[in-house]
């Protein structure tokens, strides 16, 4: 008896799981097309040979990487040296990037508490007018950016009228710049996982803190922080991935001499003096560096979320 | 300068959201080592009054002093004393063991100490064996004690406890309330309780606070509230009661005689305000009311029906004039004999001191 109707059980779970699993193809399929096969594109041409006015011939190597990390001299016969330009390049691109997340979480970690901390009905009125601008044209807000942090622009224009500086500051073409860029492209993915995470807070909690003597800020540091955490990382991810691969800001703002991994990359699909087997493979070190740092990113969320399960 | 051996001392403490006013003009006394209740319906302001003493809420008008020290303007962590939360408010993140530590080490417990402390509070809890884990591995009762041996364990002067009990099925409830109450003799701190349990109250208390639509009601030991309450509200709000309409007909020194609307009289005690001719409320608990076999006594009437409730049977009888009296008889081999069908003709008998007066 038991026998039979664990037997029928089970038959009908399968029948669930097979009906389960059609009805997922859709997404599967679209994940295919859409994640596996570029990134899949983008291996393959990164071994491939360049053909000069753009294109590839199919001819397998390992020039692109080696181009990327060895210097052998202008003919290609002198000893293998490390080539510094590209590695110098990351490593601008993640200091700068980590810089932009950090000015991102110090703006949007108050931002996110003030929102969650309003009335329930007013909210969603703060949500709404943080979204605002993104709902202009990344391009286009990057280049009014660039009005504002002109020499002659209104940043300056005020800063001299308000008798805090006598000569314009220079902004524009700078690391600062790019910052900025970076920082006003990416707020709102920082502000808003934030915002998820305390609005699910328990503010019992910080009454419980202060009534065990703890300060405010001793509480926003033992009791808040590790309880939001999980916005935290998510937030920061979200800065800092689209941050170490972004092209607008450093190539409006930044000028020639802030070049990241994004204009980089750009640079060998554009026109004709690309070289697209090198900006697969430095695509493919991107990706890789960017899922070590998720890796690691993910373990740490996983073990807070562990610590903090409910 | 309040006398410095209450260890709270609320003086006309007003607190208004915008135009609406959640206390008016709250004075009261906490002693020293006391189990203090503060009861009432939700809404009443007593949770307010209790965040006022803790610091979370703040006291628009008037004063509260801690053992003769000024504390409504400190905030929070500033104030010796410690609450335990409805919901226990447990942090999620950190072990038993540090929940318990974490307000010792915020005033300046070295680990060690932190630790030694915490452990002697999860003892006195009878949780020692779980202070590696978090408390989401707890159950109810076990958060509970934890939150308790949490606030506890800084050795605040007076110890809040908002609504500690009402998230616990009843068994738990009732075992928690001995526990709360030896661990308060054992302790010796100064347990103030915010409840809307009636039950709970008059069990744990040494004095209750009986509140009511922002206003304390009346204000004393459980015996006395019960037996003797000052108004309307605290009569029927305390246990069940039958309130009676009635007209004073005369006040002889300290006994009012009082005629109720069908033309049988009562007497009671005399308060203050009762003179001929005004207009008053009785009160007469169902337990001091007995039935007897009709017997052509003036107290007669009709069985309107009985209701069974496991100690006790509740029986509403009709009275002439429509005046409905409950009466309350033990579920006892003696207290059956007496209970009758409805429909059945039967006299009522009130006990001498049984009607209370009441001020409005």
């Amino acid at each position: 008896m038991a026998g039979a109707a664990a037997a029928g059980g089970s038959v009908r779970s399968d029948t669930y799981a097979s009906v389960r699993n059609w009805l997922l193809l859709p997404s599967w399929a679209g994940l295919a097309i859409f994640v596996l096969a570029p990134v899949a594109m983008m291996l393959v041409y990164s071994f491939l040979t360049k053909e000069f006015r753009g294109g590839v011939i199919w001819e397998f190597t390992l020039a692109a990487y080696d181009q990327f990390f060895f210097d052998r001299g202008l003919f290609g016969d002198e000893p293998a040296k490390i080539e510094w330009t590209y590695i110098l390049i990351f490593w601008r691109s993640i200091w700068q990037a980590g810089l932009a997340t950090l000015l991102a979480l110090l703006i949007g970690f108050p931002t996110a508490y003030f929102i969650a901390t309003r009335p329930a009905h007013t909210r969603t009125v703060w949500v709404f007018l943080i979204t605002i601008p993104y709902w202009v044209n990344l391009l286009i807000r990057t280049v009014s950016m660039k009005f504002l942090l002109r020499d002659q622009g209104p940043l300056n224009d005020f800063l001299l009228w308000t008798g805090l500086i006598d000569d314009p500051v220079r902004i524009i073409n700078t690391n600062a710049a790019v910052q900025i860029g970076l920082f006003y492209s990416y707020l709102p993915f920082m502000v808003l996982p934030i915002y998820a995470s305390v609005e699910r807070y328990n503010f019992a909690l910080s009454e419980a803190a202060a009534d065990l003597y703890a300060d405010k800020w001793t509480t926003l540091r033992r009791i808040v922080i590790p309880s939001v955490r999980p916005g935290i990382v998510a937030g920061c991810i979200l800065v800092f991935v689209p941050s170490l691969g972004a092209f607008l800001a450093p190539d409006l703002l930044g000028g020639a001499r802030n070049f990241m991994i994004g204009s980089l990359i750009e640079e060998q699909f554009k026109g004709n003096a690309g070289n697209w087997p090198f900006g697969a493979a430095a695509s493919m070190i991107l990706l890789t560096l960017v899922l070590i740092i998720l890796v690691f990113l993910a373990r740490q969320q996983a073990r807070a979320e562990r610590e903090a399960a409910p | 300068m309040p006398e410095s051996r209450n260890a709270i001392d609320v003086r006309n403490a007003v607190k208004r959201y915008g135009s609406f006013t959640a206390l008016q003009s709250i004075t009261l006394s906490i002693r020293d080592n006391e189990f203090f209740t503060l009861l009432g319906p939700s809404g009443c302001g007593k949770t307010t009054l209790l965040r006022m003493i803790a610091g979370f809420e703040e006291v628009t008008e008037g004063e509260i002093f801690l053992f003769g020290d000024e504390i409504e303007n400190l905030p929070p962590h500033q104030r010796p004393v410690n609450t335990v939360f409805q919901n226990y408010a447990l942090f999620p993140h950190m072990t038993i063991e540090q929940n318990v530590m974490f307000g010792l080490e915020m005033r300046g417990s070295s680990k060690e100490a932190a630790r030694r402390k915490a452990g002697e509070m999860l003892e006195l809890v009878q949780l020692a064996q779980f202070s590696a884990r978090k408390p989401s591995q707890l159950s109810g009762g076990q958060q509970q004690r934890v939150a308790l041996a949490r606030a506890l364990a800084p050795e605040p002067k007076v110890l809040l406890l908002d609504e500690p009990l009402s998230a616990l099925d009843l068994k738990l409830r009732q075992a928690m309330r001995s526990e709360l109450k030896s661990i308060q003799r054992e302790t010796g701190i100064t347990f103030t309780f915010v409840t809307h349990d009636q039950e709970e109250a008059l069990t744990m208390s040494d004095r209750i606070a009986v509140m009511s639509a922002g206003r304390l009601q009346q204000l004393g030991e459980a015996r006395d509230i019960y037996e003797r309450p000052v108004n309307r509200f605290v009569a029927d709000f305390i246990g069940e009661t039958n309130l009676l309409e009635a007209n004073v007909e005369e006040v002889d020194s300290t006994v009012a005689t009082c005629r109720l609307a069908n033309g049988l009289t009562l007497e009671c005690d005399a308060i203050g305000n009762a003179r001929p001719g005004a207009d008053v409320h009785l009160s007469i608990r169902p337990e001091r009311v007995t039935l007897v076999g009709a017997s052509g006594d003036p107290w007669q009437g009709t069985v309107k029906e009985n209701v069974f409730i496991g100690t006790d049977v509740q029986t509403v009888v009709q009275l002439q004039g429509g005046i409905e009296l409950t009466v309350r008889t033990q579920n006892s081999a003696a207290g059956v004999a007496t209970i009758f069908d409805p429909g059945t003709e039967v006299a009522v008998g009130v006990e001498a001191g049984a009607a209370r007066m009441l001020e409005d």
